[in-house]
């Protein structure tokens, strides 16, 4: 399966990553030949087959109760944010 | 007092016989993490202060008779763990400044039992490599010869253990990323159960693959680890609420009656004729040992790659959704809004192989293409554990060979992804199934170790760690040590 370059792009920019020019021709290549790898998949009959939900047989996601667990960290988390102020995490301004 | 070829159960017996100071082993180990530090690259951060004073700490614990079962023992932790108050980079240029606000249960336990840190240990970046060349701080490399890969993604972590640099050292294993690295380093590696250790602080690549490990010299030193590490945690949703057995104590049982699965699959055109002498001669052994052999056949296995290269890329781009330069990690300069912000973060922080499946991901997730990719590859995947189920219904544990061929040269298969990709392809499918499985050392083919796999079914650690025991009992494979580290 041959993705286009815009395809490529399209990918990228839903996975929001930025691209170099020269990136997105080695992703159209590799990108390709592993989605032409995966079409292996194609040759398995799973017609009556139900996909699987939990690695485990008869397990499912474990639900906790609905109480407050956590104290607050905030000052200690946020020492490893890139931009912060008055204990708010700061970002480019997005309303106009 | 040459220590540094002692195993951890060894090492322990010598600090409770005072033959040594922990301070006198620490120190000696980080001294070799030093030494070989420029040849192998095996670690990201070494703490020799903060280890050399848990040590002193642990010293007075021993001389006072208190402690725990690894009180005083030095260990290494894929960098991939949460470590409070110290770097965990995840082998990425995205957390290169990251300093963990908290431990991994893993950490905690493991630390709560005694043993003490001395580094975090080089990987290949979020775990997605097979040869830690992918890791931001470059790559590491195999002890028995260093133009080799040590395989990956704990290629720190089997490389520290193989060279003797400490005795122990944890991992983890979406793909095969614990039993490719200790086969290709000639050591031991446990992938437990999904769900039998908890991966609360372990940065998340898969989430229904993910499992945390260790890697050792000895199966005896799994058994005395994993017992430490294994259990129930309620900050881990998929955390399994069973009782841990004591695998130590089960090491010694009897292998006579067992019954052993050959997987067909696994003896294919793939296979190195030279490697599949050595996993021949080791279930040679097994016999002698009582254990009977019947080939059986899993059909839906060859489908393991594909199926793991759609549920594995889809996972990680949901779970590495989280790094968007706003509240921790990599930010790239001046951003232009908000969309440029997560862009170029993100664009800058991750490395090539990285952005690789996150795209693969993002795409088999895309509307229109769920059903075709996704949906489909879990569907293979529920045929391929149901192999799994049937083959157990007839044997206990299935054996091959962890890899198809010994370690291979650095850059020989960065250019082609799916080369890259198919060295797991013996690892995957117990992954996808959940299952517990191990690699140990059983020969060597051209001066390189090769890997004898073990998988079982699922919670089975004990039988695993058992029959390996039995085999390291009557082979010195596992003590094999290469020149240069000895």
């Amino acid at each position: 399966m041959a993705l286009t370059r815009e395809q490529i792009e399209n990918i990228a920019h839903l996975a929001r990553l930025q691209l170099q020019p020269a990136e997105l021709a080695v992703y159209q290549q590799s990108l390709s030949s592993i989605f032409d790898f995966v079409g292996e998949l194609n040759k398995a009959d799973v017609t009556s087959v139900a996909p699987m939900a939990h690695p485990l047989p008869g397990q499912s996601q474990r639900l906790r109760a609905d109480v407050v667990t956590e104290t607050d960290r905030h000052e200690i988390n946020q020492k490893n944010a890139p931009q912060v102020a008055a204990g708010l995490y700061l970002v480019p301004k997005v309303i106009e | 007092m040459k220590t540094h070829t002692l195993s951890l159960t060894q090492l322990a017996k010598g600090l409770r016989a005072k033959e040594y100071s922990s301070v006198e082993l620490v120190r000696g180990f980080l001294d070799r993490i030093d030494a070989h530090q420029p040849t192998l690259n095996a670690m990201v951060t070494i703490l020799r202060e903060p280890a050399l004073a848990a040590a002193q700490a642990a010293d007075k614990d021993l001389a006072a008779g208190r402690g725990g079962p690894l009180t005083g023992l030095p260990l290494v932790h894929k960098d991939l763990f949460c470590t409070e108050g110290v770097l965990t980079t995840c082998g990425s240029h995205m957390l290169d400044n990251f300093v963990s606000p908290y431990d991994a249960t893993v950490v905690a336990k493991l630390k709560s039992a005694g043993a003490i840190t001395l580094a975090k240990a080089n990987m290949d970046e979020f775990a997605m490599g097979s040869s830690n060349e992918t890791s931001y701080f470059g790559p590491v490399r195999n002890p028995w010869n260093t133009d080799l890969v040590p395989g990956g993604s704990s290629g720190g972590s089997a490389a520290a253990v193989a060279a003797r640099l400490i005795p122990a050292a944890t991992a983890t294993d979406t793909g095969g990323s614990i039993r490719q690295p200790a086969a290709l380093c000639g050591v031991t590696g446990i992938k437990p159960t999904y769900g039998r250790v908890s991966r609360y602080g372990m940065i998340a690549f898969a989430s229904s693959l993910d499992q945390g490990g260790v890697i050792t010299t000895t199966a005896a030193d799994a058994a005395l680890l994993m017992r430490e590490m294994s259990g129930f945690d309620p900050n881990d949703s998929t955390s399994v609420d069973i009782p841990v057995p004591d695998y130590v104590a089960g090491l010694e049982a009897p292998l006579a009656g067992m019954k052993i699965g050959l997987l067909k699959e696994f003896f294919d055109k793939g296979l190195d004729a030279e490697n599949e002498k050595r996993i021949r001669d080791a279930l040679a052994v097994y016999e002698r040992l009582g254990a009977t052999l019947k080939e059986v056949s899993l059909p839906n296995l060859p489908l393991s790659v594909p199926a793991y290269y759609v549920v594995a890329p889809a996972e990680c781009s949901s779970n590495l959704a989280r790094f968007d330069g706003v509240r921790f990690g990599h930010r790239a300069k001046d951003p232009r809004d908000l969309m440029d912000l997560y862009k170029r973060s993100r664009g800058e922080g991750f490395g090539a192989e990285v952005k690789r499946r996150i795209m693969t991901g993002t795409y088999v997730l895309s509307a229109g293409y769920y059903d075709a990719y996704y949906l489909k590859a879990q569907k293979v995947r529920q045929l391929i554990a149901d192999d799994f189920k049937r083959a157990f219904g007839e044997v206990d544990v299935l054996m091959g060979p962890t890899t198809p061929t010994p370690a291979f040269p650095i850059g020989d298969k960065t250019s082609d992804p799916i080369t890259m990709y198919l060295n797991d392809i013996y690892t995957i499918g117990a992954n996808l199934a959940g299952l517990p499985a191990m690699s140990i050392p059983c020969g060597l083919v051209g001066g390189l170790p090769v890997g004898l796999q073990i998988v079982g079914p699922h919670f089975s650690e004990g039988r695993l760690l058992n029959a390996a025991h039995a085999f390291q009992k009557e082979t010195d494979w596992h003590s094999r040590v290469p020149e240069r580290f000895v």
